[in-house]
């Protein structure tokens, strides 16, 4: 099908977003100002039990702003490709795509990683810098942490594509995404672990938590930054959040194959 | 119709939907729907044909089983020697489609962005999408247009821009659906000059839905008219006439106010309108308006009149009522 397309897909899914400046400035100006509240707050809450889930202060406050700076990027919280695809689906312009000699999901998934590379450095540098300006962050000193995190966050973002691609398909049947974006928007606020560390949470449901496909958006990509997976733990880490993406894409195209064949015989 | 081997081909294609209807709670009643009913005709190489009829007739149902997005529940259909549906992808790199109602066009991003995906979308070599871009934005009128973001385009040219698209691989067939719908005449005539032109000097097969007949009277030799899922007409635009029963009016001044003139020597005729000394008379087409005229004159005080010819919109009308009726 040649790489070529979709790296033209990718780069116009990157430009699309850059487009939007004042969009992104706000984007950028509500992460920071969301990591300061957060920040302060932590910063309370670690006075009290210091080394809660295994973090010292520090390292808490480095997990408030990487959460803020992927928060665009993973699309944690929706906010991607997907209110365009559902929209395409509940106007039948999803036809139009079909006759396209392209394949859907991967046309989807390049120009989602095209928009993650933009808001990784839109959104995701700023808040960053402000933070280590205001805070003592952990940064990692060697140069293999820094290239392990952005391999972790990568996946991370292929895990959020295949997520969100299969909440965007259901409007094939529901023909109104909005409760399942819904329900998508509230497991990612909470499982990826946005508002509070995934090793906070107490016994079965910190298990169940961690072990779930959301927590490779943060949870994993910030411990590879805090150098808490190495040597044969980051490969467990890779494989966790590369397992989840290979499952959850080979799902998604499970999906679009009975979809694509209810609009093929029945018209949508 | 059906001599020689198309380049377009359907052979009695249904398309049966099955429409379920919620009656309760849990139950709900299915309904078949056949929103192409056999239809069968050839379009060869290097034709323009109309294809016409009124909302829900089936016209987008075809295109889209010519494109492969639809299969087909019964029948035959090759476009290009292809099974749509079962090699939609090889047809792709064949075909054109422009949907007036939706853009395959990136909605944030400059017109030439889309034009770049094209390219590497159907591979088409460099030097040929150069060329065939460079004579699209000139016919087109699209060169200061090329570096504007599509959502700030308006309706026509954003059009101009979807049309652009669909040629930039040298499709050997383009259907257009609705292609002048919601444009301004300047719009409309741009583009059907261009159309015209890319079939005499391409010979690009094309095959065009529309409400608007001045599009097909303009464009089109050959209309076909879908209704209800089956063909109505096949033919020359000229034709349609006949088969519609279409009618000329004589419209007649007379002196004075006078009763519905009635012609006993012509029983075909009838007043369709009075409005004081002025009457309209309905005659058939394909009769002579002059013994007609001869008659009035020996009988009637006439002072003017004049004849109108029965316009393409009436006689389909005429025709979907007269379907509807049966």
């Amino acid at each position: 099908m040649g790489m070529r397309l979709y790296a033209v897909v990718a780069a116009g899914g990157f430009r699309r977003h850059a487009t939007y400046r004042i969009a992104t400035a706000a984007g950028v100006f509500t992460n920071t100002v969301f990591g300061f509240i957060l920040a302060y707050t932590y910063t309370a809450l670690w006075d009290e039990r210091p080394q809660l889930g295994g973090y010292d202060l520090s390292q808490a406050l480095t997990y408030v702003w990487l959460g803020q700076a992927l928060l665009a990027t993973s699309a944690m919280m929706g906010g991607g490709f997907e209110d365009e695809l559902v929209e395409r689906i509940r106007t039948g312009d999803v036809a139009v795509d079909l006759y396209r000699p392209v394949d859907l999901q991967l046309w989807w998934l390049a120009g989602d990683l095209g928009r993650a590379a933009f808001q990784l450095l839109a959104r995701g540098v700023v808040p960053m810098l402000l933070g280590a300006l205001a805070f003592p962050l952990a940064l990692p000193g060697s140069p293999g942490v820094w290239l392990a995190f952005l391999v972790s966050v990568t996946l991370g973002v292929v895990v959020s594509f295949a997520l969100r691609y299969l909440v965007a398909l259901s409007a094939f049947w529901l023909m109104d995404g909005a409760g399942a974006a819904q329900i998508a928007f509230l497991a990612g606020l909470f499982f990826s672990g946005l508002l509070l560390p995934l090793t906070l949470f107490p016994g079965v449901l910190g298990e169940v938590a961690r072990a779930l496909p959301w927590s490779a958006l943060l949870q994993v990509p910030a411990d590879v930054f805090l150098g808490k997976h190495a040597g044969w733990g980051l490969v467990e880490a890779f494989a966790f959040q590369g397992g989840w993406a290979l499952a959850l894409l080979l799902a998604g195209r499970l999906v679009q194959s009975v979809a694509t064949r209810r609009v093929v015989v029945q018209g949508g | 119709m059906a001599t020689g081997t198309g380049f377009i081909e359907l052979d009695g294609v249904e398309k049966v939907f099955e429409v379920r209807r919620r009656t309760g709670f849990l139950r709900s009643e299915r309904r078949e729907v056949r929103a192409v009913d056999g239809i069968g005709f050839r379009v060869e190489r290097g034709e323009m044909v109309g294809y016409i009829g009124p909302n829900g007739a089936g016209k987008s149902t075809t295109i889209k089983m010519l494109t492969g997005i639809l299969t087909p529940s019964g029948g035959r259909l090759r476009v290009a020697g292809i099974d749509p549906s079962r090699e939609r992808t090889r047809l792709a790199h064949r075909i054109g489609v422009v949907f007036g109602q939706r853009t395959t066009l990136w909605w944030d991003l400059p017109l030439r962005d889309s034009y770049r995906l094209v390219h590497r979308m159907y591979r088409v070599p460099d030097a040929r999408f150069r060329e065939n871009l460079e004579r699209c934005v000139e016919l087109l009128d699209l060169g200061a247009l090329l570096d504007v973001p599509v959502r700030q385009l308006s309706l026509g040219q954003r059009m101009r821009g979807d049309i652009a698209a669909a040629l930039l691989h040298d499709p050997e067939v383009l259907y257009l659906d609705e292609p002048t719908i919601g444009l301004d005449v300047v719009s409309k005539a741009k583009v059907r000059g261009f159309l015209r032109d890319l079939n005499a000097e391409r010979g690009t097969t094309v095959l065009l839905t529309t409400h608007d007949l001045t599009d097909i009277e303009q464009l089109c030799r050959r209309v076909m008219v879908i209704d209800h899922g089956r063909l109505m007409y096949d033919g020359a635009l000229a034709g349609l006439h006949e088969v519609g029963e279409s009618e000329r009016t004589l419209v007649v001044d007379l002196e004075r106010e006078l009763p519905p003139i009635r012609l006993e020597s012509e029983p075909s005729v009838r007043t369709v309108k009075v409005e004081g000394p002025r009457q309209w008379l309905a005659f058939p087409a394909s009769g002579s308006a002059a013994p007609l005229v001869a008659r009035i004159a020996a009988e009637y005080p006439l002072v003017d009149l004049s004849v109108r010819e029965p316009d393409i919109e009436a006689v389909i009308a005429k025709m979907y009522a007269s379907a509807e009726a049966r």
